[in-house]
């Protein structure tokens, strides 16, 4: 019964060329010679090595990832201790609250970023790497919420009960027991926030300060004046980067096995 | 005894709790409440808001300019959504059918592109679509065309980017639907002579339909919003709400104007979405 027909798999296969077929062609033409898209002027890595100098572009990446670090650890922190907290205790309008902390993934993204532009404003923030934190931070909330709510309910409260029976604090046993059965949820959660962080222009592009670039806004920019194929070698480098991670992590597991 | 301990524990979960009330409470509700407040205030032009109560910006809202913007925000919205529920339903379904290590594979080889730069996707699609680009040399070459077509910067274009960029959302949630389905549930029902096609109606249909609405409001509520690939796959020529709220912010500096388009597409998705719990009685969106 569980047997998929010629077709199926065809169908599996176009649409798989369909995701691929774009970051294809970015691979590609970062081992292009010639500037343009347009033609092929044979095979080169000059832009790689370019990309190195670009102080604009490794700046921007820097900022990146130091953003992404930041707010995927704060709202794992943020999100994991609420989530338990949350569960763990009847306080009031536990549903509203919930409800309220994943709007930021419920609502369009431009509305989010236009209403985080107008507060930091009001609140005289200066636009910068802490607007750009509290911004991603709130967002990548909803994500640990999602994983880690999942887990809890999942989990056996026997355990808890036992570690405070025997008299542990609250502190030790959230430590010892809660956190540890937690902690694939956690770090699914804080890889999906820290893509999505990774990834952001919509939000970052009203928030950030006039000097300050990530990657992603960097990239929109120059898409709107012209596109460097320094840009294709460092996604082609960051693709890398992810299956070596990958290829990495298969590794280890049948190492395990 | 017990029942103190008991206490002291539900106060440390509430301490524990805080941290999200707080933020939520400064960082999600004070903005959006802003917003609102926001949306009835006078336009002062610039930074200043004139706090001077009026309805004047939405009134500005049913101006046939603006009314049009919504009504093709909508348009490409919903077509997009449906493009890629015909699209993704059939591969989350087909997915779901594979032998576990093909799931994981699968799975893997969707989320990978997660982790190239959606907007370099786009650029991998200039490249592809450009005048001088893969796809019209492809044509030309196989003699399909005489000269190259203009493929950039149209209306299917941007529907094209859309539908690239939000079917993943849409393919893992019918594949986390179809992957809990109880296979021996259309084993019985064949063994009692359904055929296949009614047992695709009244089972598999039915029981992944969570998952199809979860990814029809995962792909629809940002479709409404990314305003950057209008900008960057329909020139100029496709204006969005999305994009109107970003000239309005920025260049055109009416804040109490874009606070209102925002409170209006807001109500607009959470409207959607509310039907959506409605008509499904699904309480949580199944992503993952």
């Amino acid at each position: 019964m569980k047997k998929n027909g010629k077709f199926s798999k065809v169908y599996l296969g176009i649409i798989l060329l369909f995701i691929y077929l774009p970051i294809f062609f970015v691979v590609m033409y970062s081992f292009n010679e010639s500037k343009s898209t347009a033609v092929w002027g044979g095979l080169s890595f000059k832009w790689y090595k370019d990309l190195l100098r670009d102080r604009d572009i490794m700046e921007a990446l820097r900022n990146s990832l130091v953003l992404g670090v930041i707010s995927c650890f704060t709202s794992a922190v943020i999100g994991t201790v609420g989530a338990v907290g949350m569960a763990r205790s009847h306080l009031r309008m536990k549903g509203v609250v919930e409800y309220v902390a994943r709007l930021p993934i419920m609502i369009p993204e431009i509305i989010l970023g236009m209403v985080f532009m107008a507060f930091f404003s009001l609140m005289n923030l200066p636009f910068g790497m802490v607007t750009l934190v509290i911004a991603h931070t709130a967002f990548c909330i909803p994500y640990i919420l999602m994983m880690v709510k999942a887990r809890l309910v999942g989990m056996d409260p026997s355990l808890e009960e036992a570690a405070r029976d025997l008299g542990a604090s609250s502190m030790r046993t959230f430590m010892d027991i809660t956190l540890p059965l937690l902690m694939p949820a956690v770090l699914s959660g804080s890889l999906l926030a820290f893509a999505m962080s990774l990834d952001d222009v919509v939000i970052s592009i009203f928030v950030t300060g006039p000097r300050l670039n990530t990657l992603p806004i960097k990239v929109y920019s120059q898409m709107k004046f012209g596109v460097t194929p320094e840009i294709n070698a460092l996604c082609t480098l960051m693709l890398g980067a992810t299956l070596l991670v990958l290829f990495l992590y298969s590794l280890l597991k049948r190492l395990h096995k | 005894m017990r029942n103190k301990t008991n206490n002291k524990k539900n106060n440390n979960m509430i301490l524990a709790a805080m941290p999200l009330y707080l933020f939520t409470l400064v960082f999600v509700v004070g903005p959006m409440l802003y917003m609102v407040g926001l949306s009835f205030s006078t336009n002062k032009g610039g930074y200043g808001v004139d706090w001077t109560f009026t309805l004047d910006n939405y009134r500005q809202i049913l101006e046939p300019v603006y009314l049009q913007t919504f009504v093709q925000s909508f348009q490409l919205a919903i077509s997009s959504t449906l493009i890629i529920m015909l699209l993704g339903y059939p591969f989350g379904y087909f997915m779901s059918r594979l032998s576990d290590k093909g799931k994981s594979r699968m799975m893997l080889a969707i989320m990978v592109p997660f982790w190239v730069n959606s907007l370099i996707r786009l650029y991998g699609w200039i490249i592809v679509l450009q005048t001088k680009g893969v796809f019209n040399e492809l044509l030309l070459n196989l003699g399909l065309i005489k000269a190259p077509l203009k493929l950039l910067y149209s209306y299917p274009a941007v529907l094209l980017g859309m539908v690239y960029a939000l079917l993943p959302f849409m393919i893992l949630s019918v594949y986390s639907s179809a992957e809990k389905l109880d296979w021996t549930l259309i084993e019985a029902s064949r063994d009692l002579g359904a055929t296949k096609a009614q047992t695709f109606w009244n089972i598999t249909w039915k029981l992944t339909l969570p998952g199809l609405l979860s990814g029809m409001i995962l792909t629809f509520i940002p479709s409404m919003g990314l305003f950057f690939i209008a900008d960057i796959l329909g020139g100029n020529k496709i204006v969005l709400v999305g994009s109107l709220i970003q000239d309005q912010m920025t260049r055109g500096s009416n804040w109490p104007f874009a606070a209102a388009l925002a409170v209006v597409l807001t109500i607009l998705t959470s409207v959607s979405i509310y039907l959506y719990t409605k008509i499904t009685k699904v309480k949580e969106l199944e992503v993952m």
